[in-house]
């Protein structure tokens, strides 16, 4: 799909902020200190980017925060200008990068869709005449006469997603845009990226959610401490990213946990098919979770239980080790160090999940517990929805022929 | 495709992205959007005040009101002045333009931050925007103030018909001076009340409540060093009065007109490059 030529071409790209130290912001600071020069702390927050992006491609940005992918983006839209590098762009932009802005609350939908159409480069009475699409697109028929400033933030942005879309621009940067709006119009917002990309718009889209670019993008830019990581493959740079994620977040917030004279969870991870540790697992592959367990004390008829929740929804399975695992009936004894597996396909759907583990033991009760020992990814998951996404395979059959 | 991708030949429509500037996107553009914005937010001004645009012709009206008790039936100022009301009035609306308009621009630019910072967008609008609507208002309070000048007897002259010569240095100096402040004060809040301070002091320092004539002899070259003086000057000899002598001969003659034009041209030229200079920055600095 990709065209022959590049409609982004970035070379070099630096940008440093200057932070003051001590920010002398008022001329009284100044007359008092002539002569002391105000410190600056160097931020240098994109540091040598070069990366291109093609005619028609739908071209994702990922990093973690701070990685310098927003300033990469306003450099790209000209709000910002870079120190060093080249930035040469083909076709006309849409200027803004997030949603609604520039928005008055105080003037009805007729008058904000003609400021904000002026804004993107119409004149204003291109944008009266598209007043009706926009609208329409937008399902606020019904709100026509009301004041921004009444309008619920779905239907804020809606209307300026409608904008967005009804605008002239070739190229769209996108910063983040799916953070609001009900399910159904997060749908059709969705809906028009597809048809976008089919209709061959260059569309640069920069997000956190892997579940995105590996659904859109043909390309993936990852970015890490200013400077470009990883690019290329939507799934390859998707899963590096991840790993990146989650090598600095080996401490899961929100842990807590429960340590018995008896024993200790010690650690709890997940496993790939191939017995090394990882963040995220593909729907559909073969993973493990794993506990290590320190036993100080004999513990008769143990049982270890796993349980995986998100933050919505506790318990979303549960796994135990009683009754389930061959040699079930051996007691734990001190001084041992126990790895206790759970192997499965994964069936579960899209998401983050928690996995919480305890250690019981006959007559005993609880003997250790961890909460959210450790945290994991799920993606991949094919189409349809809810917490598991089970193998299946659809038919559509008639019982009888309809009379028509 | 992976990690290590051929480069493709750029397209030939490619031009290069500067970065933000005053007039960025394109003049078309700049233009629509300060009148679209200008407009707006004079309708919004006065918008859900039971009086309406009345509120504008209002505050003038009342602050002349104010000022015409204390100053002529008080002080018993002006009863040797031809026409003092409605040569006091014509002075307070093209004061209060230029005022306003300023005091309006001082915080404009911090106040669109979110337009600053997260749309590529001519950033020249707003101070401008900010003059725009200050416009307004002037137009419509100065049908009121030729009413009134019908009403109280003055005869219509065809110098009336000079009016724009003077509005549209006025205009321009007021661009200037926004233009000034709007920038500064992204970098020194210290703006804001000091122009608080310095727009009252400029307000009694130049000849709006009194005339020129009344400033002793010595002072009359200094307060016209100011070109809002001679502005208010030259549209009383136009409009109010038609014995008194133009801005040019009260200050005696072209080598002395060079002052205020110089202050007038000072003013313009240093708003422009101050805000063109200050242009690139200001989503960083806010």
């Amino acid at each position: 799909m990709p065209a022959p030529h590049a409609a982004v071409d970035v070379r070099n790209l630096r940008k440093t902020f200057r932070v003051p130290r001590q920010h002398m912001m008022t001329l009284k600071e100044r007359a008092l200190h002539p002569f002391r020069r105000a410190e600056f702390d160097e931020l240098r927050v994109l540091r040598g980017i070069s990366f291109q992006v093609r005619e028609g491609e739908f071209f994702g940005i990922v990093g973690r925060n701070g990685s310098g992918k927003s300033t990469l983006l306003k450099c790209l839209a000209g709000i910002y200008r870079a120190d060093e590098g080249e930035i040469r762009i083909a076709g006309r932009l849409a200027p803004f990068i997030e949603l609604g802005v520039g928005f008055n609350p105080d003037l009805t939908a007729h008058d904000n869709v003609v400021i904000n159409g002026v804004m993107m480069g119409l004149s204003p009475a291109q944008a009266r005449g598209r007043f009706d699409e926009v609208i329409a697109f937008a399902e606020l028929e019904d709100f026509l006469d009301l004041k921004l400033k009444n309008y619920s933030s779905g239907m804020q942005v809606r209307l300026a997603f409608s904008l967005m879309v009804h605008s002239d621009a070739e190229m769209l940067l996108i910063d983040e845009v799916l953070a609001v709006g009900d399910a159904s119009f997060q749908q059709k917002c969705l809906d028009v990226f597809y048809r976008l990309r089919e209709e061959g718009r260059t569309i640069v889209l920069v997000t956190h959610d892997t579940g995105m670019i590996e659904r859109f993008c043909h390309r993936v830019l990852l970015l890490e401490d200013g400077l470009v990581e990883m690019s290329g493959d939507a799934h390859e740079v998707g899963r590096r990213y991840l790993e990146l994620n989650f090598e600095r977040r080996a401490e899961v917030p929100g842990a807590q946990s429960e340590g018995g004279d008896a024993a200790d969870v010690a650690d709890v991870w997940i496993e790939d098919a191939e017995g090394k540790r990882v963040p995220a697992v593909a729907h559909g592959e073969p993973f493990s979770v794993c506990a290590l367990l320190d036993v100080r004390e004999r513990i008769d008829r143990p049982d270890v239980h796993f349980a995986f929740n998100t933050d919505e929804v506790l318990n979303v399975f549960g796994a135990t080790s009683r009754a389930v695992a061959a040699n079930d009936d051996e007691p734990f004894l001190p001084g041992e160090r126990i790895v206790v597996r759970m192997t499965s396909e994964n069936a579960l759907g899209d998401g983050r999940y928690f996995v919480d583990c305890s250690l019981h033991g006959a007559e005993r009760g609880m003997i250790a517990f961890r909460g959210r020992a450790c945290e994991f990814v799920v993606f991949g998951g094919t189409t349809g929805s809810g917490l598991v996404s089970l193998p299946h395979t659809m038919r559509v059959e008639r019982e009888m022929e309809r009379v028509t | 495709m992976s990690a290590t991708e051929a480069t493709f030949p750029l397209s030939p429509e490619a031009r290069e992205i500067r970065g933000p500037s005053a007039f960025g996107g394109g003049l078309r553009r700049f233009l629509y959007l300060t009148w679209m914005i200008g407009l707006t937010e004079y309708r919004l001004t006065y918008f859900g005040s039971a009086l309406g645009y009345l509120w504008s012709l209002m505050r003038p009206l009342m602050l002349f009101g104010v000022l015409y008790v204390v100053f002529s039936q008080v002080l018993k100022f002006g009863e040797d002045v031809r026409n003092y009301p409605v040569l006091l009035l014509l002075n307070i609306v093209l004061f209060s333009f230029f005022a306003d308009a300023a005091t309006r621009s001082v915080t404009a630019v911090v106040e669109n931050e979110q337009i600053v910072r997260k749309m590529h967008f001519p950033r020249i609008v707003i101070p401008l925007s900010c003059v725009l609507t200050a416009t307004f208002t002037m137009l419509v309070n100065l049908v009121a103030v030729f009413v009134f000048l019908v009403a109280y007897g003055v005869d219509p002259r065809w110098t009336w018909l000079l009016l724009p010569l003077i509005l549209i240095p006025l205009i321009l100096l007021t661009a200037g001076a926004a233009m000034i402040l709007s920038s500064l004060y992204v970098r020194f809040r210290d703006v804001s009340p000091i122009w608080a301070v310095l727009s009252t002091a400029l307000f009694y320092a130049t000849p709006v409540l009194y005339p020129i004539d009344k400033v002793p002899e010595d002072f009359q070259r200094v307060a016209l060093a100011n070109p809002i003086a001679d502005l208010l000057q030259q549209v009383r000899r136009w409009v109010v009065d038609p014995s008194t002598q133009g801005a040019f001969d009260v200050i005696g003659g072209l080598p002395w007109l060079l002052i205020p034009t110089g202050v007038f041209l000072g003013i313009c030229i240093l708003g422009f490059v101050v805000f063109e200079r200050q242009a690139p920055q200001i989503a960083e600095q806010l």
